[in-house]
């Protein structure tokens, strides 16, 4: 097993999107570190758009993820309706 | 393996043949666990240069700065040239003891260990 | 009736599928000349998937968004003198570092990935290739733009260009990326696309840049993050691209892993300086190297290679000496730089003792060992007015071109050096690695461009360095180089804050 992980800037859209990485992933582990959070957990991480837009109070497109992304690690498959991170070991 | 390249028979233009240094050779100098120079240093002499020449000019400048210095006893100074021991000749010229373009000549001082003794 | 909106999956197959053609009466092998000669097999071009599925028009769009977001900050940054809030101004001199030695390679990239976005067949390679070739274009024009604030307030910003081409040590980074844009397309996927994007940058923009954050520095802070916002879609096509190439041929396996072996040397090799600005330059520290380096390499690294057992890669080669080097490098190359003080484009200092102890701190095996004493020398000879700027000028790595700095790990008093013979001459590399990478393409690096055998050539004007400094590499001597001691940069910081 290995971590999958993900990072984004700080700020307001972040933080929703890692409140809905929360709720999606209730294992995901989040850490802080200067302007930046980093989210990890074993093998898989998903973000789901309806998890988001709950959270947002609006329309969210999984690719607006890219504005606020900083890096990430593992195999990346995204569509419409969600993002996923995940190792195939 | 032979390069990946477009062409067959690809070969780079060999930048530090001995003919582009104006007559001198490039001969690099290392005091051995002696952290406070980085790394080996490069001087171009003439290949006619005597040992004696390096031991009076290259040496101090190169090495001079470091306090245990002066304390050198060069007669029992280990030398390497190319990785295989050297004995210096010091009224031979560098040419003529095997010392050719971009050699190594690498010394070890027996009792010096560097600054407080920790290799520096 | 309205058009049924597309999914992201149908819009991207239209993109990358449906918009190529066939070559019908031109030989396809003239229209893509270099795709063959490094001996990698493609059979299905139309196997080729971006994650990320990204179509032009989404391109654009999120590509302007993050431009406005960056520019607005540039501007606040700019219009409330963010200068004075950097921490110390001791850290500038990491960003004199960030763009001599790292903007540029943004160029390099920008004109390599144009380079095999336009020699693949495929067209999703394509089309990714281009993407990314706009996104280096995009960081080298924010980062000069994020940097000429400072220009205005600091010295040896000036002539980043001029010296990126020129100046002794900027000539590691530049011969780093000539070598990867001069080899074949798929060999500058691997070095570019998978072994430096995929593993290497984040640590530069993730840990370092949070540690720009931590320091004050709102404008390298941002386009820091916003350059990395691309670099996730640059990660992915790296790691794609290794997954098409070892799915697309079995023979394909031993290229790619030789090229995995090179790269990743070359890139640790080069990642010694951003090592060096991490522990030494950041005066408000957020992680060590070592720290980084485990959680960015060895950690998400080792859970990539263990993802890439399956079609039979194996981790680098020298693996095992990185891991080991991780505990020195940082200390070595300050060290080197410290004592070639006179010959930077930036200025050099001796830590703080509090910046010595959390040395000792964060490297319990080595520092105290191996370092702080050289520390303790170059605060005696400080003492007695002898400041140590090393004489002459040292010997150099044939391929890494970095000083002969790194020593041997089972005993690290010592220097390593290698050596081998080709066509009659005598080469000289820092480690295995390098000289390996040698005899593996002899015909390649003996053209290197090694600016010390280049100064005694007489190409480089002199004779005396400070001719080479001010002629040569355009550098304002006595005020860009030296320590930051009395320099102009700190007389200028301490009137800004009114200290004496």
């Amino acid at each position: 097993m290995s971590k999958v992980y993900i990072a984004l800037q700080d700020n307001d859209e972040s933080r929703y999107i890692v409140e809905a990485i929360e709720e999606s992933n209730p294992d995901a582990t989040v850490i802080h570190m200067p302007a930046m959070i980093r989210i990890e957990q074993e093998n898989r991480l998903v973000i789901e758009r309806k998890v988001v837009e709950e959270k947002m109070g609006r329309d969210w497109d999984v690719q607006e993820l890219h504005i606020n992304l900083i890096t990430l690690g593992g195999n990346v498959d995204e569509d419409d309706d969600q993002f996923v991170l995940e190792w195939k070991q | 393996m032979p390069v990946f390249a477009l062409k067959p028979g690809y070969q780079g233009e060999r930048m530090d043949r001995v003919e582009n240094f104006g007559g001198n050779q490039i001969v690099y100098f290392g005091w051995d666990e002696h952290r406070m120079f980085c790394a080996a240093k490069a001087f171009p002499l003439p290949p006619s240069m005597p040992f004696s020449a390096v031991m009076e000019q290259i040496i101090p400048e190169a090495f001079g700065q470091h306090p245990e210095f002066s304390q050198i006893n060069w007669d029992s100074v280990e030398w390497m040239l190319n990785n295989e021991p050297f004995k210096p000749q010091l009224d031979v010229s560098l040419e003529a003891q095997g010392v050719d373009h971009k050699s190594l000549i690498r010394f070890k001082t027996p009792g010096l260990t560097g600054y407080n003794g920790l290799g520096v | 009736m309205a058009a049924k909106k597309l999914n992201i999956k149908d819009k991207y197959r239209l993109l990358t599928r449906d918009l190529d053609w066939d070559f019908s009466y031109e030989d396809p092998k003239k229209a893509f000349p270099y795709e063959e000669f490094e001996g990698i097999k493609i059979t299905d071009w139309n196997k080729w998937e971006d994650p990320f599925r990204l179509t032009m028009d989404s391109y654009w769009k999120y590509q302007a968004e993050k431009e406005k977001k960056l520019y607005a900050i540039l501007d606040a940054f700019s219009q409330n003198n963010g200068h004075l809030n950097v921490v110390d101004p001791r850290y500038v001199n990491a960003v004199k570092i960030f763009l001599t030695g790292v903007s540029p390679l943004e160029y390099q990239a920008y004109q390599g990935f144009a380079h095999v976005g336009r020699q693949f067949s495929g067209v999703g390679a394509r089309v990714a290739c281009q993407m990314q070739s706009l996104d280096e274009l995009r960081h080298v024009q924010t980062q000069i733009h994020a940097m000429s604030h400072y220009n205005k307030f600091f010295d040896g910003f000036q002539e980043f260009s001029h010296m990126h081409d020129r100046v002794w040590y900027l000539s590691v980074p530049r011969s780093f990326f000539t070598d990867a844009r001069s080899a074949g397309p798929f060999e500058f996927m691997i070095a570019i696309g998978f072994s430096f994007e995929y593993v290497l940058t984040n640590l530069l923009f993730v840990p370092f840049m949070s540690g720009a954050a931590h320091n004050g520095d709102m404008a390298t802070v941002t386009f820091g993050f916003s350059a990395q916002s691309d670099e996730a879609r640059h990660m992915t096509l790296g790691l794609e691209v290794i997954k098409f190439l070892l799915e697309q041929h079995e023979d394909n396996v031993p290229i790619v892993q030789k090229w995995i072996d090179k790269w990743f040397w070359r890139g640790t090799r080069l990642l010694t300086i951003v090592a060096m600005m991490m522990d030494y330059m950041l005066p408000n520290k957020v992680m060590s190297w070592k720290e980084a380096w485990e959680v960015y390499f060895e950690e998400a690294g080792g859970a990539l290679f263990k993802d890439l057992a399956r079609y039979g890669i194996t981790m680098p080669k020298y693996a095992d000496v990185i891991e080991k080097e991780k505990e020195h490098i940082s200390h070595q190359a300050w060290w080197t730089f410290y004592t070639h003080g006179h010959a930077a484009g930036f200025h050099t200092w001796i830590p703080s003792d509090q910046e010595l102890d959390w040395l000792s701190e964060k490297y319990p095996d080595t520092f105290d060992k191996y370092y702080r004493p050289m520390w303790e020398l170059a605060k005696e000879q400080e003492a007695k007015g002898e400041r140590f700027y090393t004489s002459g000028l040292p010997q150099l790595c044939q391929t890494c071109q970095i000083p002969m700095l790194f020593t041997e790990m089972d005993n690290p008093n010592q220097n390593s050096m290698r050596d081998t013979v080709f066509d009659g001459e005598r080469y000289h590399f820092c480690s295995d690695g390098c000289c390996d990478i040698f005899k593996d393409e002899p015909e390649k690096y003996v053209q290197a461009w090694l600016p010390v055998h280049q100064i005694f050539q007489g190409n480089c004007g002199g004779p005396d360095v400070g001719d080479i400094l001010s002629d040569y590499y355009r550098m304002n001597v006595g005020v860009d180089n030296m320590d930051i001691k009395d320099s102009p940069d700190e007389q200028r910081w301490n009137k800004w804050k009114g200290v004496a």
